[in-house]
């Protein structure tokens, strides 16, 4: 029995050799610095930010090296020190090319002068959504969405903050590791944001099975009575913003809406560290924990620069076991899957996932009609119906049944009997619906 | 190595231990005690009728298969089950070609030609029984008084007629008798002991919901009480709820028939109307038609309705508001 709301749907996903049981419990260390990095000008969601260095030019350790170029836009930083050897398109973890700053190390490690707020207790919602722009924070838990929009001033009043602490993606236990080594950081961060804000009610949401982060949160939380650790069942995708605001709040963030609609906040744990280092040090965000985890030799979670190559974390890891058959950027389950180690870790990747053989796809069949797409979506949606739609083409019957909602948390395809890939029939719906609104909207502003 | 690796669309992770062929071998499990039983109260011909039924199944689907040059995809295991499911559906004199006859339709007809697995639009195992009954009533009447476990050679079954339990002006069968399978009828429908330890295995491994079985009959228990307002008593007879909850095809159709998933509906509220549908047509056929039994085409009614019935209980995302209406501002 928990205290907590439970969402609708949801799975128990297995995984394979090296799960969270392993890597849960490896503390955070650090590899040897690589010798180049390359970080993209694009690591959020939003308009690329535009480079400010050239070929040639020295940086140092947390220099802006990317201006935000629009609204929803963040800085970049340098995660090294050392020389610009190039300012040009390289591939990332979607397939795609994207302009990338690429900075050979001289492993000096010399920081920029870096300034830590003054009055840190006084900080308001528009200076803190100014330091996250000049900062570079994004949200930290994939979405990489940026803090400079998240945290400006809202239009209604926010009543509750939450902190996601839940990381229920198979295999990742970065989130886990960085609460237990800086909690104390990480409730620091928060208490600006609840500061700012002029939130009453702190919930820190973790799955069950971190017990050792939810008893050392609540050991620190003692003296905060707005403050309140709620370890959350176990259930993916319990991280799942939606979600999460619902099994705390029982509140149902609207369709097409966002949690501010109904006062709430909420923030990655990750995300609370990067905003205590920009506020309390005048740290950018320049690396984050990502866990290897898998079939690897040595899994482990380590605090990587942002830029540094996939390759350098297998080789720190002494490299892929010879079953595995797939790797992944990210988790499991919403991560991509990618066949080259070159490249780079960005502000959103939280893991490098490697799956042994047994755990391969398996060929699609039909599809039987067993509702279990159904019963584990999160969204209410009917996957197999909008699955149909979409290989029919009829993507305004994709629409009506809901597609625009998929959270693309991958439950009905990890469910399905038939083994169809709902998850990225809905994707396919998402974009070509969103392209449709795009061009009607055009056609509407032309008129 | 970088080239063994293989590249797919999220998620990676994947329930192997839940795929079509786990799930119809389930169904297969828990048919397997109510086989048994029909061998044990009707003798060989009921081993004959079930293992032909199989066997002209399988071979039906990969027949057609091999024809129309589609993938073979026998070891789904869904033609064992529609074989199985068929042979449930003769009663224990059948000849053996009836068995075979009715598995082809079921197949052929129903549901490869309308799209193979998944696209039929009927239970293709009641379908068939549905046009046999009509083709050769005289070879389906189920009146065969069982054997009470005796082993009888299938050359031995002689014709003891007798009136079905549900029959006008049956004679009165005891409730254990009912409910042990003591009593004519089709193979499959009798023993509700199996029936029901099937059920129970079924709803344990989650392959079916609860929603259609217990609308199903609980529709029919409270229409039969509403009808003759007693539970059960000698004297009554039929005319009672639990002589008509453990006579005929109510308790396989409720369990295995009902909650076939390519034919009934997909939605919670659905499976809940597909259940109340079942068993208010199936209470009319008993009750104000010519047929003494009517779940086979109480259930295939609802199978044509079930696009229909998912059309209008399909759920509206989470966080969905009903948007304000403008007009009704303005009038304010």
């Amino acid at each position: 029995m928990s205290l907590y709301t439970r969402f609708p749907g949801g799975i128990h996903p297995h995984e394979g050799m090296n799960g969270k049981s392993v890597t849960a419990v490896l503390p955070i260390t650090e590899p040897s610095q690589p010798a180049r990095v390359v970080i993209p000008l694009l690591q959020h969601i939003g308009a690329p930010a535009k480079a400010l260095v050239k070929k040639g030019d020295s940086v140092k350790m947390g220099m802006k090296i990317g201006e935000p170029a629009g609204f929803v836009s963040a800085s970049v930083h340098s995660s090294v020190s050392g020389v610009v050897v190039g300012v040009q398109p390289c591939v990332l973890a979607n397939g795609q090319q994207a302009e990338c700053v690429i900075i050979d190390n001289d492993f000096k490690d010399e920081w920029v002068t870096r300034e830590p707020a003054k009055d840190p207790e006084k900080l308001d919602a528009a200076a803190l959504s100014a330091l996250a722009r000049e900062m570079g924070l994004v949200g930290l838990g994939g979405a990489t969405f940026p803090y400079s929009v998240k945290l400006m001033p809202p239009k209604t009043k926010l009543d509750t903050l939450i902190v996601n602490g839940a990381e229920c993606e198979p295999y990742l236990s970065a989130d886990h590791q960085l609460m237990l080594s800086k909690a104390k950081e990480i409730i620091e961060g928060t208490k600006r944001m609840q500061v700012a804000f002029g939130i009453e009610k702190v919930y820190i949401g973790i799955e069950k099975n971190k017990p050792d982060a939810i008893a050392l949160l609540t050991k620190l939380c003692a003296d905060d009575p707005s403050f309140i650790v709620a370890p959350v069942p176990v259930r993916y995708p319990q991280g799942g913003e939606k979600q999460l605001v619902y099994a705390l709040t029982k509140r149902r963030v609207k369709t097409g809406g966002l949690p501010i609609d109904k006062g709430v906040l909420v923030v990655n744990v990750g995300s609370c560290y990067a905003l205590y280092r920009a506020v309390y040090e005048g740290t950018p965000l320049i690396d984050r924990v990502v866990t290897v985890g898998g079939c690897v030799s040595k899994p482990a979670n380590y605090l990587v620069r942002i830029g540094t190559p996939v390759q350098w974390l297998l080789d720190a890891s002494e490299g892929l076991l010879p079953q595995a058959r797939m790797m992944i950027y990210g988790g499991p389950m919403m991560g991509m899957a990618i066949n080259r180690t070159d490249i780079p870790v960005t502000k959103g990747c939280s893991g490098i996932t490697v799956l042994e053989k047994k755990l391969m796809p398996k060929p699609e069949s039909a599809c039987i009609r067993c509702g279990r797409c159904i019963t584990v979506c999160p969204m209410l949606l009917c996957p197999s119906d909008i699955d149909k739609a979409m290989r029919k083409g009829d993507f305004d019957a994709a629409e009506k049944l809901g597609a625009m909602n998929c959270l693309e948390c991958g439950a009905c395809s990890w469910s399905c009997p038939a083994k169809r890939s709902l998850t990225q029939s809905c994707k396919t719906c998402k974009k070509v619906i969103t392209e449709k609104r795009r061009a009607l909207k055009r056609k509407e502003e032309a008129k | 190595m970088l080239k063994k690796l293989t590249v797919s669309a999220a998620p990676h992770l994947h329930n192997h231990a839940a795929t079509t062929q786990h799930i119809m071998l389930d169904v297969v499990i828990a048919l397997l005690p109510t086989a048994v039983a029909a061998v044990w109260f009707f003798g060989g011909s009921a081993l004959k009728l079930i293992i032909v039924a199989v066997i002209s199944a399988v071979a039906a689907e990969y027949i057609w298969q091999k024809i129309t040059h589609k993938p073979v995809t026998v070891s789904d295991l869904s033609a064992v089950v529609t074989g199985l499911l068929l042979a449930f559906n003769l009663p224990a004199n059948a000849p053996w070609w009836l068995a075979a006859v009715g598995s082809f339709l079921a197949i052929i007809l129903i549901k490869q030609m309308f799209g193979g697995l998944g696209q039929n639009f009927m239970n293709p195992a009641l379908a068939s029984r549905a046009i046999l009954m009509l083709s050769w009533t005289g070879l389906m009447a189920a009146n065969i008084l069982p054997h009470a476990g005796l082993w009888v050679a299938p050359a031995a079954v002689d014709a003891v007629s007798v009136a079905t339990p549900l029959a006008h002006g049956a004679t009165g069968f005891t409730l254990w008798q009912l409910f042990s399978g003591n009593i004519p009828g089709m193979l499959g429908e009798t023993c509700k002991i199996t029936l029901l330890l099937g059920g129970a295995y079924l709803l344990i491994r989650r392959v079916i919901d609860w929603r259609i079985p217990l609308a199903f009959i609980g529709t029919v228990a409270i229409a039969y009480f509403i009808k003759t307002g007693t539970l059960y008593s000698v004297e009554s007879g039929a005319q009672n709820v639990l002589y008509q909850l453990l006579s005929g095809g109510l308790i396989i159709g409720a369990v295995f028939m009902a909650t076939d998933y390519v034919t009934s509906p997909i939605t919670g509220w659905g499976k809940i109307i597909m259940g109340v549908g079942c068993g208010l047509f199936l209470f009319i056929i008993r009750e104000y038609s010519s047929y003494p039994e009517g779940c086979s085409f109480a259930i295939l009614f609802m199978n044509v309705l079930t696009p229909l019935i998912d059309r209008f209980t399909g759920s509206k995302p989470f966080g969905y508001e009903k948007p304000v209406k403008p007009a009704k501002e303005a009038k304010a």
